[in-house]
């Protein structure tokens, strides 16, 4: 299967079907037992750990179920963890990504404050803005919406959509929820790690399995 | 590196009472070493320092053989004019000798034509004594601020305190000095206290003064024959370095076996007191050793825990990217800051400590000396090797937790429980 970019494309199925050992094959994390994966034109399956790193570094962007955010930091901090430690960036380009993403997730007036000040939808706010700094090609979500309410959901759903318009970024979904199904590119149904039905190009894009 | 040592320090406060738990131990260890080494190595120098000015001075010259039978005053191992000539020509040549002094030593009895006592005497010239042993005036009772006029005169005689109180002998009072001569005679003279001395420890340390040329008079030896040249160095000087320069200035001159005509001791082999500051470094090294190894076992402890509890995070960081170098750095750097922390405020401790003790004027005894006051004192350079040790056992004992870390796979981590 291929999934073209600027797309929000789900992968749905039951438990244990293969949704997050699939996204992690598709972050590097994880190696195919066969077949070839290649990301962003890089065959990514036969990368060692360290380049599998790198390519992580500065292709991918990460979103997690928990948002694991760094406690210790604070939001804007966060944001400009992977511009410090992982794509080095000069300060002052450093701080205009920061405060351009966070204020495109609406963050800007929290950007002082720890994670624990902050609500569980705002936590995720910042875990898109820290995903999207290094400007990846691919941002992969596992249940990014699963400990989030209803609105909060629809607010973060909306999000990725107006970033996937913003930014050009594909955005890979595992999810049972079916908020962001309603509004995926492309659903995937996934059972015992085979892809058992697409519906891809529902909104008329230029997806093809 | 600067984002590193951010992250690192922020990270400890997470768990602040483990933090102050840990920094309490590394204080605790980094304090006693100061406090320790600064009144160990004080009391030390101090003893060293008595010795050498008041009485042994730095290096000491001797003819071959004299040393090894120096409890018997053998009067026929003492250096003759010719060699004493031949002595100080090379000492004038070797860098590093501030002054020289000849002795004389010899046992008497000691008489108030009352009672008598055996006494051992050390015969000087007090032009040049002063000089090689500039403390030996502050020993003198009745005159810790120096001695107005000469050391001694021809003719008196300057007696250690507890003999002249055994005897009942004061100053001003004449006494008799009876010494075998080398052919085996014996002779006398009569000699004015001049004044009493302390004693110190050490191999003379009980001695009683007397003129070099009084000496040579009671003896009946040759004109300029001594026992021994006592040197004292310029501060800046090495003494070992010293004493090699002076053994191989003098190594031209032979006895009749062709053996080197001199030999050349320096305080620490003359003095048991060696011994004593030998177990002095022996025990701060020990005291080290039992601080590295609160270092080690206490941030050990604490970066095992650490990564234990944040391995989801570890798995996230790693996940978005982080280079596995920099993951490993992270919890050094932790480890780092923890060890700095404690060192620092370790430090401030000891050294706040040591200038306590230094300003409540504490004194204590040591042999048959009393009222030593306690002076204690470090330098920068001992709290720098302090400094080093702690932040480099600190960041060894993190490094094992922070492989761990840095080699963790970012799918396990992330699916860790």
């Amino acid at each position: 299967m291929a999934i073209e970019p600027a797309r929000l494309v789900t992968f749905v199925g039951p438990s244990g079907s293969g949704k997050t050992t699939l996204l992690n094959i598709i972050g590097c994390m994880d190696k195919p037992t066969s077949g070839e994966v290649r990301v962003a034109g890089t065959r990514t399956d036969t990368l060692n750990r360290r380049q599998a790193a790198a390519f992580r570094g500065g292709h991918l962007g990460f979103i997690f179920q928990s948002f694991n955010l760094i406690p210790v930091l604070s939001v804007y901090e966060n944001v400009e963890y992977p511009l410090l430690m992982i794509s080095p960036t000069p300060a002052p380009e450093r701080k205009e990504r920061v405060l351009r993403v966070l204020e495109a997730v609406g963050m800007t007036d929290h950007k002082d404050k720890r994670p624990d000040q902050v609500s569980g939808g705002q936590k995720q706010r910042v875990a898109v803005a820290r995903a999207l700094v290094t400007n990846p090609q691919v941002v992969l979500a596992d249940e990014p919406t699963a400990n989030l309410d209803q609105k909060t959901a629809q607010r973060i759903i909306a999000l990725m959509r107006q970033m996937r318009d913003a930014f050009g970024t594909t955005f890979i979904f595992s999810t049972h929820d079916p908020r962001i199904v309603e509004h995926a590119d492309e659903i995937h149904t996934l059972e015992d790690g085979r892809l058992v039905k697409d519906n891809h190009d529902i909104t008329g894009g230029a997806a093809h399995a | 590196m600067r984002s590193i040592f951010k992250i690192a320090f922020r990270n400890m406060t997470r768990y602040k009472r483990r933090t102050i738990l840990t920094s309490l131990l590394i204080i605790l260890g980094v304090t006693m070493v100061v406090l320790f080494s600064g009144l160990a190595g004080s009391v030390k120098s101090m003893m060293i320092g008595l010795i050498t000015d008041s009485n042994l001075g730095h290096l000491q010259i001797h003819k071959r053989g004299y040393v090894s039978s120096i409890d018997t005053l053998p009067l026929n191992l003492n250096m003759n004019a010719k060699g004493y000539d031949n002595a100080t020509a090379a000492l004038e040549r070797t860098a590093g000798v501030e002054s020289f002094a000849p002795r004389l030593k010899l046992g008497a009895v000691l008489s108030n034509f009352v009672e008598s006592t055996n006494v051992r005497l050390t015969a000087v010239d007090p032009a040049k004594e002063p000089l090689v042993c500039p403390g030996l005036a502050s020993r003198l009772v009745g005159e810790p601020g120096g001695i107005t006029g000469s050391l001694l005169e021809p003719g008196q005689i300057i007696i250690p305190q507890k003999v002249a109180n055994g005897i009942g002998i004061k100053p001003g009072d004449t006494v008799v000095l009876v010494a075998t001569n080398r052919d085996g005679s014996v002779n006398g003279m009569q000699f004015t206290v001049s004044r009493l001395i302390e004693d110190i420890m050490g191999p003379s340390g009980k001695d009683a003064y007397m003129h070099i040329d009084d000496a040579r008079s009671l003896l009946r030896t040759e004109k300029g024959e001594v026992s021994e040249i006592v040197l004292r160095l310029t501060p800046e000087a090495d003494l070992k370095h010293v004493a090699k320069q002076i053994e191989n200035g003098l190594g031209e001159f032979k006895n009749k076996q062709d053996k080197p005509a001199f030999e050349v001791h320096s305080w620490a082999d003359l003095s048991p007191f060696a011994n004593i500051a030998n177990m002095i470094d022996l025990l701060i090294i020990t005291v080290k050793i039992v601080m590295i190894a609160i270092v080690l076992i206490s941030v050990l402890n604490v970066m095992l825990m650490s990564v234990f509890e944040r391995i989801r995070e570890i798995g996230t960081i790693a996940a978005m990217g982080t280079p596995p170098v920099k993951i490993l750095a992270l919890f050094v750097a932790e480890g780092f800051c923890l060890g700095l922390l404690g060192t620092a405020t370790g430090i401030v401790v000891g050294v706040a400590g040591l200038l306590g003790i230094k300003a409540s004027h504490v004194t204590f005894s040591f042999g048959r000396m009393d009222n030593l006051l306690l002076r204690p004192d470090i330098n920068l350079t001992e709290l720098a090797i302090i400094a080093a040790m702690v932040l480099a056992a600190s960041a060894l004992a993190a490094l094992q937790p922070a492989w761990k870390a840095s080699r963790m796979e970012p799918v396990d981590a992330l699916g860790h429980v």
